[in-house]
């Protein structure tokens, strides 16, 4: 599906129910068509009919690393759609990988790792530097 | 089989080649746990070269000469002590005065071999410390299991009780920037689901106040006869505003006269956590089926839905503290995840258990076996 109305498409991928309730309200208050997937099969059937212009990934769904293959996925589709991964996991599950260092952001395929909360308008501006560069 | 490294520190060379042969040969089986140990020999001749030795790496077991040219046994050990807190050091002495004996106890021995010793003392003394070092070993690895289980058992807890609070958290901000638009039904939707969600929160809370305070043992025990019908139907009514918003039947069947011993706190526990679930996991028209029975010396309890159901890879770490199944039709279910893991921690305490038998979109059942509680001769409860 071509954007054709100049509307900017975005998928939300998470399997917290009132996190995607929230984003999506949001994003669709700021003009945005939104994509919304609750795990990433549903992600992945969404990504096979569209091409959204920029896509917040949840990491750790139906199962702990969904995040990492559905970023892998996106990528696969189209190289040039931001992903930015959100996640709560890194720090406090022990499950550690929270990358601080720049080699291990460049070794996580996603553009922008964001920890949860996330502030709608700190996504926004993640979103608007992403699309810009 | 385990290889415990014995360094002999002796100045007289038949001395050790005399332990290096006694060495060799032996093998002692550890009774109870099933190991093996041998003994790998090192020596030297001054405590000086021990030293050396030592501070590459501190053996298990430590043979120390006491009288030794330069530098004597006791300020070799006072000397590394701090480095050898795991080793076992065996005196050998030819002078066992009782002060002799106090100033190497106080530096860490643990036993002692008086000169002239035949093989069968030496292989005595051996036993005696190999026995101790595995047990010990033992002890350490089983604590630091239990850390690491401790500190698991944390970092999930503090994510789990993080989520609630960053979708209130996320739904207040939305509200108070008005980020959502114009429409105030959304935001009536989202002022509701903060609600739910802390609510959901206190149910954790509550979860893990009953489950540490059934691990902890330290709660107070009332055992009695509890009627179970009665518990049953409590339990029964909690559920009942949710079950009739989505038109689930309850039917408990079970004889009034029926009766268990034990704390009617945590047999309510049990069918709580039981019936909510069957509940929660329902499908809308659906049927919770509550069945109590005494089988000889134990009551089991079963109780069915006609839900969701699950697949045997879903079942697998169902009773685990945390473990919830993730799936399309499990989306949106809010729940702590402790609550069978509450239910089979109770059902040990009745040296019962807990079982469940699920076909996905079919339904589960979930049986719980409890024996009467018996009470021990102080009145505390077992």
């Amino acid at each position: 599906m071509e954007q054709t109305d100049g509307k900017r498409s975005i998928l939300l991928v998470d399997d917290d129910k009132d996190f995607l309730f929230q984003l999506k309200a949001q994003f669709e208050a700021a003009g945005y068509d939104v994509l919304d997937a609750h795990d990433g099969k549903k992600a992945v059937a969404l990504l096979a009919e569209n091409r959204p212009d920029v896509a917040v990934v949840d990491l750790m769904m139906e199962k702990a690393d969904m995040g990492f293959t559905l970023c892998y996925k996106i990528k696969k589709k189209d190289p040039t759609i931001p992903v930015i991964m959100v996640t709560s996991v890194t720090r406090e599950t022990g499950l550690d990988f929270d990358a601080t260092t720049k080699e291990e952001r460049s070794w996580i395929k996603a553009d922008a790792l964001l920890d949860k909360p996330v502030r709608f308008e700190q996504l926004q501006r993640t979103i608007a530097r992403l699309l810009k560069g | 089989m385990q290889r415990l490294r014995t360094l002999v520190v002796d100045d007289e060379p038949h001395i050790r080649t005399a332990i290096e042969r006694t060495l060799e040969l032996l093998e002692f089986p550890i009774a109870d746990i099933e190991e093996t140990v041998t003994f790998g020999f090192e020596e030297a001749g001054s405590a000086e070269e021990a030293l050396e030795i030592i501070e590459a790496g501190a053996p298990e077991i430590l043979l120390l000469d006491l009288k030794l040219p330069g530098m004597s046994g006791l300020d070799l050990l006072e000397r590394v002590g701090p480095k050898m807190s795991e080793t076992l050091v065996i005196m050998i002495t030819a002078y066992a005065s009782i002060e002799t004996a106090v100033r190497a106890t106080k530096s860490g021995a643990y036993d002692f071999l008086a000169k002239p010793f035949t093989p069968e003392e030496l292989e005595h003394v051996l036993q005696k410390a190999s026995r101790h070092i595995v047990t010990a070993k033992q002890a350490r690895a089983l604590a630091a299991e239990q850390r690491q289980v401790r500190f698991q058992f944390l970092s999930v807890l503090a994510h789990e009780l993080k989520a609630p609070l960053n979708a209130i958290e996320g739904y207040l901000d939305t509200v108070i920037d008005r980020t959502a638009g114009d429409n105030p039904a959304v935001y009536e939707e989202m002022m509701r689901r903060c609600r739910t969600r802390a609510q959901y929160m206190r149910k954790l809370i509550i979860d893990l106040l009953d489950l540490t305070r059934i691990e902890s043992g330290k709660k107070k025990r009332e055992i009695t006869d509890v009627p179970v019908a009665a518990i049953a139907d409590l339990a029964k009514n909690t559920m009942l505003p949710e079950a009739e918003a989505r038109n689930i039947s309850i039917s408990v069947s079970c004889d009034p006269a029926l009766v268990l011993r034990g704390d009617p706190g945590e047999i309510e526990m049990v069918f709580n956590n039981l019936i909510s679930n069957a509940v929660k996991y329902n499908k809308d028209n659906g049927k919770v089926t509550v069945q109590c029975e005494r089988e000889g010396d134990c009551v089991v309890i079963a109780v069915s839905d006609t839900g969701i159901g699950m697949t045997e890879e879903e079942r697998a770490q169902l009773f685990e503290s945390f473990s919830r199944v993730k799936n399309d039709k499990t989306f949106g279910i809010l729940g702590s995840g402790l609550g069978l893991a509450i239910v089979k921690k109770v059902a040990t305490i009745y040296n019962g258990d807990a079982s469940v038998q699920s076909a996905p979109d079919e339904g589960s059942t979930f049986t719980v076996r409890l024996h009467d509680a018996k009470v021990d001769m102080d009145g505390a409860n077992m």
